[in-house]
């Protein structure tokens, strides 16, 4: 059969597109380094990697946000990131027994911390009310993490449980998908009142947009947040955003963002 | 197995079918038979679910009915209750979501009555919804009956739109995908493997039925 001329044209034209649309080479000498992040960081992190991309120019630095647990899973079965910072310690302690990070590159760069939070349009006023906001009648729906693979998620429930209000209102609870979700999930409106991150509530884009109490560290498990090297990270890079996370400066940033930072 | 999640996976797209095959029908129809100028434009709409990622039809409609927005008010102050987070918002995302699924078919097998028979119906003097009953729709059963098939089939498959909106609520949101995804988060692999497979062996069966329905297949007589 003969081909037919306009398709053949037309398939040439896609290819060429194909081949222009591919990605530059990376600068000549950079090297890669990708960091896998939990959402809690996001804001934190973003103004981390400002510094660390002035500081070492040579190092191509891209990170992904996400929820520990599936960064977990996804790094068991082979995601090429480098460096994991997760919202607890267990994960990079299990990636460490399973071969898949470094044994001595375990770090503790922060202590997470909650809070309850209510968008600014609320007429409740957390800072009076404390976790008696989460039984107000107004509030219908609070935004947790989910606890079955989110940190965050996990300490939301214990301290519901340790300060008495778990089971009158554990049927107001919606479950994100990680922290930053169940964060969006208060600042669209659709829920009332969440318990987010810290970090995330004084993040520059969200201060304006809520306002929080915060829950006594007492009342859940810390939240120690840790970060390895994995096994299959280059030397060099890794190693230096890891050396540049434990830096003074580094602890000062991730403070002001609403971390406890280990002595 | 998450039979919770399975069944309300069931319920769910049973219901977006039911009021799809009721929202649908006048739309498919006037897709298929009108001759306005503007109609390319209801067309591209109708179909946008198909291209638009799930996330951008979650995240709107996440906004569309909280309670910050008119017609979240106006739900709210209709029945006193909120649609996020609720089984009514997953029908109204759902029902969005498997539009295309529903009016395409239809309006495919509207327009492939033969328009004689239509006019011959009235000339005879029935009337137009008689001739739609008694005409239009026998002959485009299959059209209709896939339609409904894929519809379903389609919001049992539904992710990303039940995660932006569903708020993972067991019983209520918590869909059988999202149960899946929560059980290979938590390293459930058994149950998500388990529940896995009997999607995939179900969204076969579905599709196997509708590609044999069109070709009817399991007729004995094929009628010429």
């Amino acid at each position: 059969m003969k081909p037919h001329r306009g398709s053949s044209r037309w398939l040439t034209l896609l290819a060429a597109a194909l081949v222009l649309s591919a990605a530059p080479p990376p600068a000549a000498g950079a090297q890669k380094l990708t960091v896998a992040a939990a959402a809690d960081l996001r804001f934190a992190l973003d103004e981390l990697a400002t510094q660390f991309r002035a500081a070492h120019p040579e190092v191509d630095l891209a990170i992904t946000y996400g929820s520990s647990g599936n960064f977990f899973a996804q790094i068991q079965n082979g995601a090429p990131f480098d460096l994991f910072l997760s919202a607890d310690v267990d994960y990079p302690r299990r990636l460490i027994t399973a071969g898949l990070a470094s044994k001595d590159s375990l770090f503790l760069y922060g202590v997470g911390r909650i809070v309850v939070w209510v968008p600014a349009g609320s007429p409740l006023d957390p800072a009076a009310l404390g976790i008696r906001v989460l039984e107000a009648p107004s509030v219908r729906h609070i935004a947790i993490a989910n606890p079955q693979h989110a940190p965050y998620g996990r300490a939301a429930v214990a301290a519901l449980r340790s300060l008495g209000v778990y089971d009158r209102v554990s049927p107001k609870l919606v479950l994100g998908e990680n922290i930053g979700q169940a964060f969006e999930f208060v600042e669209s409106g659709a829920a009332e009142a969440g318990i987010v991150a810290l970090s995330l509530a004084l993040a520059p884009a969200a201060r304006s947009h809520g306002r929080y109490w915060e829950v006594p560290q007492e009342a859940y498990p810390k939240i120690e947040q840790g970060g390895v090297i994995l096994a299959r990270a280059p030397a060099g890079p890794a190693a230096q955003f890891r050396a540049f996370l434990l830096s003074a400066e580094a602890r000062r940033i991730l403070k002001q963002y609403g971390f406890s930072v280990p002595q | 197995m998450d039979w919770q999640a399975i069944g309300l996976s069931l319920r769910l797209a049973l219901a977006t079918t039911l009021v799809l095959q009721v929202v649908g029908m006048p739309l498919a129809w006037w897709v298929a038979f009108s001759r306005r100028r503007w109609k390319f434009l209801v067309e591209a709409v109708v179909a946008l679910p198909l291209v638009l990622p799930p996330t951008v039809l979650g995240f709107y409609v996440l906004i569309a009915i909280g309670p910050r927005s008119p017609v979240g008010a106006l739900y709210a102050r209709l029945t006193g209750g909120l649609l996020p987070f609720s089984f009514g918002g997953l029908l109204v995302a759902s029902v969005l979501y498997s539009m295309p699924f529903t009016v395409q078919p239809m309006a495919a097998a509207f327009g492939s009555v033969d328009r004689k028979l239509l006019e011959a119906s009235w000339c005879l003097g029935v009337s137009r919804a008689g001739t739609f009953r008694r005409v239009v729709m026998p002959l485009a059963r299959p059209g209709i009956a896939t339609a409904a098939i894929l519809s379903f089939a389609h919001t049992v498959g539904e992710f990303g739109v039940v995660l932006m909106v569903g708020g993972n609520i067991a019983g209520v949101t918590r869909t059988v995908s999202i149960s899946i995804y929560d059980q290979a988060q938590s390293l459930d692999y058994t149950g998500a493997w388990h529940t896995s497979l009997l999607l995939v062996g179900f969204s076969f069966v579905v599709l196997a039925l509708t590609y044999s329905w069109q070709r009817r297949a399991w007729m004995l007589w094929q009628p010429h």
